[in-house]
């Protein structure tokens, strides 16, 4: 091949006359993880954002290479760890249309259940943190407080709080916990009383308004062009909800809306992530008490072997639109796997979302990109 | 009836009796050092477990509660934590000024507790432009942190020192006018005099809207001037680490700390002392036997309290609101803040001449 | 809203040597790397509008690479795939990045995990591996005796 430090080019970092160059992060509070922001500023307005990832990339997608199709599902839930179960979700829906596997009834409703928890929890875990990324430190434990009561059925159900692991290929691994129904039906109740303190603590609050309202504007050709996805084009108006256009499990049974603002900015960003775990309330709701009896998990073939030939599948994360490509050569293991990170899209727009704003404006643009670094990394 | 007075009125007839008078004034100084010394840590101690505590009920949770009984000595185990770690010091700061950027901030707050008046008769230094010499003092806190900004060569502590630089001169000038404004009614810079003037009933109460406006004023100013969120731009945590104190470790760092909580405390002094009344009970009227049974409480409870309260106040918006964005604190401070601060001061002039206020 | 036939009828109308693959989910139009640029260009501003691309990925299947472009309508909710073989000793391909914008960031993923050069691209520089990083990771002759773990 060719001489490797040609394609090295010089990345120094030295700014130019009257510019300052930081680096935000790798360790820096906002960034909720490893991502390392090159951030030249002019006094305190932005020039330009330079993202450099990699700091917790662990290949992934070679990873996967030599993983079965049992066992690669798995490996997914630490990519996106807030919506892990949505992850795994995915890949085992691509290893059922690939062999055309019939995955029973309850374990769809199931599936789809715990999926709407899993999107609140992480949309939770984002308002807290968004919140404190503006400053303000209390929603924080408002949305720990919620989300706590769903890690808690998670841990009944799976037996894990965060990475799931709860899909097999067909179905589910184990059957639901007895107090599951009663469970969720008391989150519901929860959730229901006290969003409406969210309102409050944030949703009115006049300074948390003036930070975010037109602030990291998004237009909706940006937002196609940079191939957003999630609340995030959402807010900008595009349509974009997998859950709708291109429904999988029971999505198509049930009502909810598709979220949409057209204002695209972080205001608009956070009001579609408030409504969107309202829709997600909804939906539990329809189902909770509707699962079907019979089998969890469908007839499979001990060792699983997709034909020949590429497939791809796309669910909708807590994040946006979260893709498996895999390229089968007809054996046990895929021969390529490609994750399309709903993450990784979003951030590519920062850049153009946060120049010529403030310091304090990137907080609230990236704080509501709701970026996951392994998610970005893979 | 037992008091601060007493015991402070017999320790310096004891000492002039013993001593000749310029020996007795120099104990009479070290003493006072060391109360102030001593004052300093308790109250550091006092205020971080209060912060923590509010913080924590705020938060529904419980806050420190495993050191002590209910976490009482959690604030002594965390100073002794940081008297024992190692003060870093960055290689390409300017060492010299890095190392004095802690104890100007603290020499700061320790010069402004001279002119404040804990109790009846109880009180450092009685200046005659006590106000003045508050709002002057007051105003060179921001020296340390522009130094501490400066020296630590590093461009976060630079960004946070400039943000603070300039939040401090814009506010300082809101918290001035709301100061003056009790000082036209009053027609004194004498702390002792302003205190004096409240006796038939705080200013908050007697004078008038401008009063209000102004404790409003003096509030919110105050609390950016402290750089307490949500104006705590300075040391905004999620944008800049920890703004002009990101590269002290150890000791230094908590003299910073300890700087706020002090400086917290002076401003909230002066606001009971201007607006509530200092050490003064709270009299009603005509209300004989209830201001008589107000007038056991000893005074220097009722100062405690009262500051206690409007530190209380300060605590509850740093948990409660999101901080600013440094163009919009600059628009408020400028374009609404001191506008009406302007306004105000000349209604106030106006109802002290025609003597309104009560 | 076009059907299959109309899409290729309209494909082949701008580049008449590529061909059609359609036995998986979507329309796979395998393009020459020469005639890609074009045929992109067309296929977004074009009648069909495929204004979306949602993955950009590499395979390596030994003799050469094939670079997938996924492309999606938020209008009228198509999706199809193009094709591109490149070659792996010099594998270089024009950049799309003035297209679709989100193409900067995968592009500059694939640059680096499969050393595909993209030409014109604005920044082409390493994004996830370290700067002395040795090899390409994704391709299948990659060995790395000390951090992969053979299954």
């Amino acid at each position: 091949m060719y001489n490797q430090t040609e394609i090295l080019k010089d990345t120094s970092e030295l700014g130019a006359e009257g510019e300052l160059v930081i680096n935000m992060g790798p360790q820096h509070p906002a960034t909720h993880g490893v991502l390392h922001l090159v951030v030249t500023l002019n006094g305190e307005t932005i020039k330009k954002i330079e993202p450099h990832l990699g700091y917790i990339h662990r290949s992934i997608e070679k990873m996967c290479e030599s993983l079965t199709y049992r066992q690669f599902i798995y490996v997914t839930s630490r990519m996106d760890y807030l919506s892990s179960h949505i992850n795994n979700l995915g890949c085992a829906l691509l290893v059922e249309k690939g062999m055309q596997i019939e995955v029973p009834d309850r374990a769809k409703v199931i599936r789809v259940i715990l999926s709407e928890l899993t999107r609140i929890a992480s949309h939770e875990l984002w308002l807290g943190a968004m919140a404190m990324d503006l400053g303000a430190f209390t929603p924080f434990f408002y949305a720990f407080r919620e989300r706590e009561m769903i890690t808690e059925i998670m841990e009944d159900t799976c037996g894990a709080r965060l990475t799931m692991n709860y899909i097999v290929p067909g179905g589910l691994m184990y059957d639901l916990h007895p107090d599951f129904q009663k469970k969720v039906k008391a989150f519901v109740k929860q959730f229901k009383a006290k969003v409406t303190e969210y309102e409050d603590l944030v949703t009115n609050n006049i300074i948390f308004q003036s930070r975010t309202k037109g602030v990291g504007i998004l237009s909706a050709e940006d937002a196609i062009s940079f191939g957003c996805t999630g609340p995030v084009a959402r807010a900008s108006g595009v349509s974009c909800d997998i859950r709708k256009i291109y429904p999988y499990e029971v999505y198509d049974k049930v009502s909810f809306n598709e979220i949409l603002d057209t204002a695209g900015d972080s205001f608009a960003r956070y009001m579609v992530r408030v409504k969107e775990m309202n829709e997600s309330i909804h939906i539990i709701e329809q189902l909770i008490d509707n699962i079907p009896d019979g089998d969890f998990v469908g007839k499979t073939k001990n060792v699983l072997k997709l034909p020949k030939g590429e497939f791809y599948t796309r669910v909708e994360t807590a994040r946006g639109e979260f893709g498996v490509f895999v390229v089968s050569e007809g054996g046990t293991t895929p021969h390529r796997i490609k994750f399309r990170s709903p993450g990784f899209s979003n951030l590519s727009a920062l850049n153009h979302m946060a120049v010529g704003s403030k310091i304090g404006d990137l907080m609230a643009t990236m704080g509501t990109l709701d970026l996951v670094i392994p998610d970005i990394d893979r | 009836m037992y008091s601060l007075e007493g015991i402070t009125k017999s320790i310096q007839d004891w000492l002039f009796l013993k001593f000749d008078p310029t020996l007795a004034l120099a104990i009479e100084c070290v003493i006072v050092i060391l109360l102030a010394i001593s004052l300093f840590a308790i109250l550091g101690l006092v205020l971080v477990l209060m912060e923590r505590k509010v913080a924590a009920h705020i938060q529904i949770r419980l806050g420190p509660n495993r050191v002590g009984p209910g976490g009482m000595f959690q604030t002594v185990a965390d100073t002794l934590k940081l008297i024992m770690k190692e003060g870093l010091t960055p290689d390409n700061a300017d060492k010299f000024l890095f190392n004095l950027a802690p104890f100007v901030v603290m020499m700061v707050g320790m010069l402004l507790l001279a002119p404040i008046a804990f109790a009846k008769n109880f009180q450092i230094w009685d200046i005659n432009i006590g106000v003045l010499y508050i709002s002057s003092v007051s105003s060179l806190s921001v020296i340390g942190i522009l130094m501490a900004g400066w020296a630590s060569n590093n461009k976060y502590s630079l960004l946070g020192a400039m943000r603070s630089g300039a939040q401090i001169v814009s506010y300082e000038l809101s918290a001035g006018f709301a100061v003056l404004t009790i000082v036209v009614f009053t027609g004194s810079l004498q702390i002792s005099e302003i205190v004096a003037s409240q006796q038939t009933g705080w200013w908050l109460f007697k004078g008038h809207i401008p009063a209000l406006i102004s404790f409003v004023l003096y509030i919110i100013a105050v609390t950016a001037e402290t750089n307490r969120a949500p104006f705590d731009l300075a040391e905004a945590e999620s944008e800049l680490t920890a703004g002009f104190h990101t590269e002290y470790s150890g000791m230094r760092f908590a003299l910073f700390f300890l700087a706020e909580y002090i400086n917290i405390f002076i401003v909230c002094a002066i606001g009971a002392t201007l607006f509530l009344g200092g050490w003064m009970p709270l009299h009603i009227g005509q209300w004989e036997s209830f201001n008589h049974i107000m007038d056991y409480i000893p005074s220097s409870v009722w100062f405690m309290g009262k500051t206690f309260f409007l530190i209380f106040l300060i605590m509850w918006f740093r948990w409660t609101f999101p901080r600013l964005r440094v163009d919009q604190l600059l628009n408020l401070e400028w374009k609404y803040l001191l506008p009406i601060s302007l306004f105000n001061l000349l209604l106030a002039t106006v109802i002290a001449i025609f003597g309104w206020h009560f | 809203m076009m059907t299959q036939d109309e899409i290729k009828e309209y494909i082949l109308s701008i580049a008449p040597t590529v061909s059609f693959d359609e036995t998986g989910e979507w329309l796979n139009i395998i393009a020459d790397a020469t005639q890609l640029k074009p045929l992109m260009t067309a296929l977004r501003t074009g009648k069909i509008q495929m204004d979306y691309l949602f993955c950009l990925t590499c395979v390596d299947v030994k003799t050469h690479l094939t670079m997938v472009y996924h492309l999606s309508a938020t209008t009228h909710r198509q999706s199809m795939v193009i094709k591109a073989n490149v070659s792996r000793e010099q594998p270089s391909i024009e950049t799309l990045c003035d297209i679709w914008r989100t193409a900067e960031f995968l592009e500059r993923e694939v640059f680096e995990m499969f050393g595909v050069i993209f030409l014109n691209h604005p920044d082409l520089r390493r994004l996830i591996l370290e700067d002395d990083f040795k090899g390409f990771p994704l391709l299948k002759d990659f060995e790395d005796p000390i951090n992969m773990i053979k299954l």
